[in-house]
């Protein structure tokens, strides 16, 4: 330490012999506009304009007044601000003999997505818990069938299902749909679950059979408590499938359940009268804004739990 | 130590089979009570699979194991009378400290005042009683270790299972953690069996060492045994750094030759009558360099190839009949590679293989 020069090196900003440094030194210094740049900000700009357009044009025609359309400007802004449309969508658009809008489809999809989706999460983790941990006599061949379910096309089962219901006394209730969407929530779920189980590590689960935990007590204690962010992705995937479902909900349910997506389309393609293009608008931006909301909401944990299930497997 | 009643676990004629893969076969182990035995064995031997075994975590194909006198072989795990403490830590990483080790009282329904004290006390033996409000994810490698063996140390059992339980910490932590292990057995006297692939682990902490290979153990005995007297080619090669010097030569009228060595077997303490080709085996910190050198029942003379100061010994490479042939010395030597040196070699430290079965002879 009685050396002079290693005590000066140790001094950084008042070092002597930084300042004597020829050429290049620290950070390479970059310019704000170069090819480099404007090649990857133009394309992300383009991309996000082709992507954003046509929301643009719905929001802008859903503002307008029935008069100002008709003057065909589809990209112009609205003159006069009216959100009249709006309105009428949610409480006054007619459906066949109801007039009272999409309020009523709105209701009839919570009462449908809320148990599909937890009953669905609740099994599925279930399912996906057992198969990854509780290594049980041909727990292989069991997945492969689930899985396997998960490439058979739904409307090959759409008519068997009809028969099903029927006999079970559930064809065109609430509930008979709700288990549908169980059903077919099931194999993806189970997938996800199970995935993200077998990446959590396997001494955890030897330790709490150790210190004497069972089947449940291991599930709610250890590994729920570790499993926010696949909960999260199982969530929005059955928020949004099950929401912006159409097919099962005009199959499986009579007119008075019919979900929103179903009631959204009886109003657009309504051929009576003249075709409100502002109120249509509207009724299909109010349509999809549940699903929005949980991906802006949630984002980021989605992408967390993507990852975390997909990648170790 | 053969009194039956002591035995603290038995395992009997135990085979494990994955699918058509036999991983152990045919295994019988007595472990006494108080006793620190070391499975050893590189991956794949099947040491951490016996402990799962033991554990109740892995269901066995045939045979029985038995606890305190209790064939256990049925049980849950939590029913056998085992704590275990796991390489990758395995604590519960949303409960804290506290909530980790009274885990699996709160599942035994253990009163609360109770839990309190015993966690209260296993903390006051780990010293780890500032972290208890913590969450694993605040602790550092060695802590969370300390926390592991505490979880097994509160439930009160009669065995603890170790799986590789230093293996994820760094050199130093690891020797300091070793040492404390060492006092903590000496304190609680509890039977323990310590999963292993580190030799100077095994030789430090162990009572007896089990070394296993194949899913079968080699050989089972004190560490100055498997030391001195190795039970077979692999066991001789799979303890000691650098390892023994193996030369291939025949044994007759009393003598080993192979090339330049040639040494009388009087002193040699044989297992049984031998006669043909063998494995003739040496350590390396068994060769006599120097001034004894001549003291030795086979003098040779050796050019030195390589030279590794250690410090406290150096490690000098030469080479025997074309093959390799290590030496350790003190760490004061002055010899330099290219030097010719004289080594002697005694019988009495030797060990004979047969080559067809590769057991001692």
């Amino acid at each position: 330490m009685s050396d002079p020069g290693i005590l000066a090196v140790t001094k950084a900003g008042t070092d002597p012999v930084r300042a004597q440094l020829d050429g290049p030194s620290g950070t390479r210094p970059r310019r704000l506009i170069s090819r480099r740049n404007i090649f990857l900000y133009g394309t992300l700009i383009l991309v996000s304009l082709y992507y954003l357009l046509p929301l643009y044009v719905m929001i802008v025609t859903s503002l307008k007044g029935m008069p100002e359309i008709r003057m065909g400007n589809i990209f112009a802004p609205p003159v006069e601000i009216t959100f009249e449309p709006w309105v009428k969508a949610w409480s006054e658009a007619c459906t066949g003999l109801n007039c009272d809008g999409l309020s009523r489809g709105f209701w009839n999809s919570v009462r449908i997505t809320v148990p599909s989706v937890i009953l669905s999460i609740a099994i599925a983790s279930v399912n996906g818990y057992a198969l990854a941990n509780w290594r049980f006599k041909g727990a292989d061949i069991f997945f492969t069938i689930l899985i396997f379910g998960a490439f058979i096309p739904y409307q090959v089962m759409l008519y068997p299902i009809v028969i099903l219901l029927r006999e079970m006394g559930l064809y065109g209730t609430l509930w008979g749909l709700v288990l549908v969407h169980s059903v077919f929530g099931m194999p993806i779920l189970t997938l996800l679950f199970r995935n993200y189980f077998t990446s959590l590590p396997e001494e955890l689960f030897k330790a709490a059979r150790v210190d004497g935990a069972g089947f449940w007590g291991i599930y709610f204690q250890i590994m729920l408590p570790m499993s926010l962010p696949i909960f999260v992705v199982a969530m929005i995937l059955q928020v949004t499938g099950i929401w912006n479902d159409f097919l099962f909900g005009v199959v499986y349910t009579k007119p008075e359940y019919y979900p929103m997506t179903v009631q959204l389309n009886n109003i657009v393609n309504s051929v009576q009268g003249v075709k409100e293009y502002n109120v249509n608008m509207a009724a299909t931006i109010l349509t999809g804004l549940v699903p929005l909301v949980i991906y802006f909401v949630s984002g980021r944990l989605f992408v967390r739990g993507i990852a975390a299930g997909a990648v170790k497997g | 130590m053969t009194d039956a009643n002591r035995k603290s676990v038995e395992i009997k004629n135990l085979d494990l089979n994955f699918g058509a893969v036999k991983v152990l076969r045919n295994l019988n182990l007595d472990v006494y009570e108080g006793e620190f035995l070391v499975l050893l064995g590189s991956s794949g031997c099947g040491k951490s699979t016996l402990l799962n075994c033991i554990a109740g975590l892995l269901e066995i194909t045939e045979g029985q194991i038995w606890i305190k006198g209790t064939n256990v072989t049925w049980a849950e795990p939590s029913a056998r009378g085992i704590g275990m403490v796991f390489q990758s830590y395995a604590l519960y990483p949303q409960m804290t400290v506290e909530g980790n080790m009274s885990f699996g009282l709160k599942n035994a329904r253990v009163p609360k005042p109770q839990i309190k004290e015993r966690v209260a006390r296993a903390a006051e033996v780990l010293q780890i009683e500032p972290l208890l409000k913590r969450k694993p994810s605040a602790l550092s490698g060695g802590q969370r270790q300390r926390v592991a063996i505490g979880r097994a140390l509160v439930r009160d059992v009669d065995v603890f299972l170790f799986d590789e339980p230093l293996s994820n910490l760094d050199a130093k932590l690891r020797a300091d953690l070793r040492v404390e292990l060492k006092q903590l057995h000496h304190r609680l006297k509890n039977t323990m069996i310590y999963v292993t692939h580190d030799q100077v682990e095994a030789m430090t902490l162990a009572s007896r060492i089990a070394i296993m290979k194949d899913g079968m153990i080699q050989q089972l005995a004190s560490p100055e045994e498997i030391y001195s007297r190795p039970a077979n080619l692999y066991v001789a090669d799979f303890i000691g750094s650098p390892a023994m010097n193996l030369v291939k030569g025949t044994v007759s009228g009393n003598r080993f030759t192979s090339g330049a060595l040639s040494i009388p077997l009087d002193g040699y303490d044989f297992t049984r009558p031998a006669k043909g080709e063998a494995w003739f085996g040496i350590r390396p910190e068994h060769i006599l360099v120097g001034d004894d050198a001549r003291t030795g029942d086979a003098v040779l003379d050796l050019e030195a190839e390589v030279v590794e100061p250690l410090g406290s010994d150096t490690l000098i490479l030469t080479s025997l009949n074309g093959g390799r042939f290590w030496l350790r010395t003190d760490g004061q030597t002055r010899i330099r590679s290219g030097d010719h040196i004289t080594v002697g070699l005694r019988t009495a430290d030797a060990s004979l293989f047969d080559t067809g079965d590769e057991a001692r002879l």
